[in-house]
């Protein structure tokens, strides 16, 4: 259950301008050739961020994990849903590996196959904020004025409201289930992106080459999606990564206090609520999936922060 | 200073005002009809359409939206759908217990997370701060629901040292403001130890070591000072978090809160309750933030003049 | 009369960073009289800042690291004393004045506090002592004792360095090492703050080192001169010596690199090439790339330190005999 200030680290409050300096350095490079220097510039990148051990330990978990979601039918003994009626709340063995729920239905299966439901709603809560924050920060950059004022006084309201509080207050009204907790999750994270795309366009678009693309007759919108978000984009992975721990930690809240995910559908969540009245004589349906949540965030964190260092040496310390 | 308090205090205004917009906007268009959740679904139509007309909800939405503010505004937050009781008497009920724990959430975090932090940064890549950011990390990892039952089932049910539940002492407001406060903790201590690296590099700390000061005092009295302003920006957010995060932890502990209350009218589909708190937690949170930037000025001598 | 104050002997300091290792100062010696005043002379990067805080043992550390060398104050070894015995030293026998005005005052503690702390713990006096001290030192630089009262953000540029200048001599320092005290500063505050050094030097007999790229600032100011390139001293004599007549093909580049109106366009010539990366430093003389002077013998061989004069020290094997030297032009 985190907010947006969560992953509010050193230097992020004001990051988008740091990396707005080496965005338009990275411009310049581009300049004489665009591909290769783009390329080498991403060598860099990824060089840096393999010379970091942590951040390699937190890539190859999230890997694993999406493998995990991808192959979920092969790596599940059990279907999620089947339930072993006879042997209810057993403790782990080798027939159930982390013991079974008071339904009798296989943990570890449930969260194979649950991490499928907290990489999506991760991802597209992600992608939603991105896409909408992006673009309510990008015009509010590039316009400016009026435009800009009114955007960000709105940012102003939404920031605020806890984004949990309001991620409840969308879903308690229009209903819990996939589709209604991602964009809950997505929309409250809104400001975010929003801050990072404006800071961005801001420092960019005075630049000489968009005043160039502009003598040639391109257009705003060209201007903008061809030349100035691809320029916003270092502190939005960096952003986004830890921005996927905490939309799984929103939604994983929201299923806690039974607005999310609607059963039998496996939630790592809405699975460790099921469990908090019987914690006493099987605290282990509890347990293993924190545990899953707990470990998919910490890896989300760890290569959140080594792209951040890798994005931006400056930054690092 | 003054007068940029009283700026401050009017420019909250607008930003409630929005608040309400956005928060009466979703309750407006949810589906389902809270007549309905009043009466019971047996209720003769007839009876819930006058009901509906008696509670003004035939009107037109900027209607129902200008009387909802008009009468927020004097506190007047509607009739919870449950037990009728005026919304803002329950919830101002509830409100100092919320508001308890969130202050000792956020305790719990600064006095772990800046003296943590503190060290760490200045011994940086030693053993002691590869384990307190390893800690960190796994603090900010791990949702907080889970680690207040994990606490439960080790302080309550395996070692039976503290109430798993309940109100009133200081007993039962442990487990509660640790849950609420780890992740805060790790946040500060990370801030506070890169705050603290980012200033001890800076020329006035080789001036402050120059002049032969003890390094104790060059730290506590010279670096710190400079470092507490993101410090205290972040405390400032992490009390928004808290206070969402009272919700969830409020519901583990049956602490008798806003949150708690507020979980049960989301169950109940009680409205104006939902409505209310997510309003006053808001209004708390943003009250917050305008002390966060008068504590600044008493900090940072540069602030205080762009204040006047 | 002539007893040195201060002794530094084959300091090295390297620092070790991500893309390598930097020696910053590489077996430096150089010795410092009573009351005399020693101009630290370089480029960006030669390591005379480096030097001053080895002097005071604050080398950031990491990813600073003094190798080897000892520096001698009356006698003692700077080295071996503990940290707090160093501290005792540190802004009471030996001060310094740092570059930047404008970042090396605390921006969150008043001026006068800033010059108490100093005295509170050297002279240890008792808080109302302390200010009536630091009212004293600020109008000795200047300023009005009653502006002890504010923040550093207060002050102009020239103010906060006088403001760190009387921090620095208000302990009466044997030694003051000012490290680029005028850089930062415009011209005509340049000139006020080098006259108030010039007259503490009067009133007090401090012993100073400055540091400098100005060679204005040194033909004002100092006795002596030392001029450094990479790490390590090339040159070394008394002002009038080294203005006079140059030894080092380095020293020579130094003063053709200054402009003057009343000679000749055509002599004005500036030291071809660039500082070496500090990462990788030449092998042999460190300033044989850029040398005009230079041989095969000085890619394969460090100089030794040659006394051409009494009081004079260069390393250059123009000196030693191994290379041919100026004589011939030096006639033309």
């Amino acid at each position: 259950m985190k907010t947006e200030t969560d992953n509010l680290q050193p230097g992020q409050v004001e990051e988008p301008l740091d990396h707005l300096e080496s965005s338009t350095e990275e411009h310049e490079l581009r300049l004489p050739d665009k591909g290769s220097a783009r390329r080498s510039q991403r060598a860099e990148v990824w060089r840096r961020l393999r010379k970091n051990k942590m951040a390699m330990i937190g890539l190859f978990i999230v890997v694993l994990i999406i493998l995990t979601a991808v192959f979920a039918d092969y790596i599940a003994p059990y279907s999620y849903r089947t339930q072993h009626l006879e042997r209810r709340q057993e403790g782990p063995s080798g027939d159930f590996w982390l013991g079974t729920d008071d339904l009798g239905r296989d943990i570890f299966s449930r969260i194979v196959y649950g991490s499928r439901v907290s990489l999506q709603v991760g991802f597209v809560a992600v992608s939603i904020a991105v896409m909408l924050g992006g673009t309510l920060g990008a015009l509010a950059g590039y316009y400016g004025s009026h435009l800009d004022n009114w955007i960000m006084r709105f940012m102003d309201v939404i920031l605020a409201i806890p984004s949990i509080l309001l991620a409840i207050a969308i879903v308690s009204s229009f209903g819990g289930g996939l589709v209604n907790v991602m964009v809950a999750v997505g929309v409250s994270n809104i400001p975010i992106y929003a801050r990072i795309v404006k800071a961005s366009v801001i420092s960019i678009k005075e630049q000489e080459y968009i005043e160039a693309a502009r003598a040639v007759g391109a257009g705003d919108a060209r201007i903008i999606f061809k030349h100035i978000l691809p320029n916003s984009l270092a502190p939005i992975i960096v952003q986004g990564t830890l921005g996927v721990a905490t939309a799984i930690l929103s939604a994983a809240g929201l299923s806690f206090i039974g607005l999310g995910i609607e059963p039998p559908t496996p939630e790592w969540g809405a699975m460790l609520s099921a469990g908090r009245h019987i914690i006493r004589r099987a605290p282990h349906v509890t347990t293993f999936p924190g545990l899953a949540i707990m470990i998919t965030i910490f890896a989300l964190n760890l290569l959140g922060d080594g792209l951040r260092d890798a994005l931006d040496p400056r930054l690092k310390q | 200073m003054h007068k940029y308090i009283l700026r401050r205090l009017f420019l909250l205004i607008p930003v409630m005002l929005g608040v309400s917009f956005v928060v009466f906007t979703i309750m407006f268009f949810t589906p389902g009809d809270p007549v309905r959740v009043m009466l019971g679904e047996r209720a003769p139509e007839a009876e819930i359409e006058a009901m509906r007309e008696r509670m003004g909800l035939n009107e037109p939405f900027v209607v129902q939206f200008g009387s909802f503010v008009f009468n927020a505004a004097r506190g007047d937050l509607g009739r919870s759908l449950v037990t009728r009781r005026p919304v803002f008497d329950e919830l101002y009920a509830r409100f100092p217990a919320t508001l308890q724990l969130a202050a000792a959430g956020v305790l719990v975090a600064v006095l772990m997370g800046i003296p943590i932090g503190i060290v760490s940064a200045t011994k940086q890549y030693s053993l002691f701060d590869g384990m307190s950011m390893a800690l960190a990390l796994v603090g900010v990892s791990m949702p907080n629901f889970w680690q207040g039952m994990m606490m439960i089932l080790l302080f309550s049910i395996v070692l039976g040292v503290l109430p798993s539940s309940g109100y009133g002492t200081f007993m039962h407001l442990i487990l509660p403001a640790l849950t609420i406060g780890t992740s805060s903790a790790a946040i500060i201590t990370r801030m506070t130890r890169s705050s603290m690296l980012e200033v001890v590099r800076q020329d006035y700390i080789r001036t402050a070591r120059a002049k032969g000061l003890s390094e104790r005092v060059v730290i506590n009295q010279h670096a710190l000072k400079n470092a507490l302003i993101p410090i205290v920006t972040v405390i400032g957010l992490q009390f928004g978090y808290l206070l969402g995060g009272a919700v969830l932890t409020e519901t583990i502990f049956s602490w008798p809160g806003v949150g708690r209350f507020m979980v049960d009218a989301i169950r109940q589909r009680d409205y104006p309750v939902v409505q209310g708190g997510v309003l006053l937690l808001a209004l708390t949170f943003s009250v917050v933030n305008l002390l966060v930037d008068i504590l600044y000025a008493y900090i940072d001598p540069r602030i205080k003049a762009q204040y006047k | 009369m002539a007893s040195a104050l201060l002794q530094i002997q084959d300091l090295k300091v390297e620092y070790h960073t991500e893309d390598g290792i930097v020696t910053a100062v590489d077996n430096l010696s150089l010795d410092l009289n009573k009351g005399e005043t020693l101009g630290l002379v370089g480029e960006t990067g030669a390591g005379k800042t480096t030097s001053a805080l080895a002097v005071m043992r604050l080398v950031p550390a990491p990813p600073g690291k003094v190798i080897s060398g000892r520096v001698l104050f009356d006698g003692q070894d700077l080295s071996t004393l503990k940290a707090e015995e160093m501290r005792l030293i540190r802004g009471n026998r030996i001060s310094m004045i740092f570059q930047d005005p404008m970042t090396s005052l605390n921006p969150v503690m008043t001026v006068g506090r800033q010059i108490e702390e100093a005295v509170e713990l050297h002279q240890k006096m008792d808080n109302k002592t302390a200010k009536a001290r630091a009212g004293e030192m600020l109008k000795l630089v200047g300023i009005p004792a009653a502006r002890a009262a504010d923040y550093p953000h207060e002050f102009s540029g020239g103010m906060r360095q006088r403001v760190g200048i009387a921090m620095a001599l208000s302990c009466n320092p044997e030694l003051l090492i000012a490290d680029e005290p005028t850089t930062a500063l415009d011209v005509t505050i340049q000139a006020q703050v080098l006259e108030l050094m010039k007259r503490l030097r009067t009133e007090f007999g401090t012993s100073m080192i400055i540091i400098t790229h100005d060679l204005g600032i040194v033909a004002e100011a100092c006795d002596k001169v030392a001029i450094m390139y990479a790490g390590a001293v090339v040159e070394y004599g008394t002002v009038e010596s080294v203005f006079n007549r140059p030894l080092h093909p380095y020293t020579r580049g130094l003063f053709g690199s200054i402009p003057n109106i009343a000679e000749d366009v055509e002599r004005l010539t500036p030291i071809p090439g660039l500082m070496p990366d500090p990462t990788d430093l030449p092998y042999g003389c460190r300033f044989h790339p850029r040398c005009p002077m230079a041989r095969e013998i000085c890619s394969t061989q460090t100089p030794a330190i040659s006394t051409p004069e009494d009081g004079r020290t260069v390393a250059c094997m123009i000196y030693e005999g191994l290379v041919p030297g100026y004589d011939t032009e030096e006639k033309a």
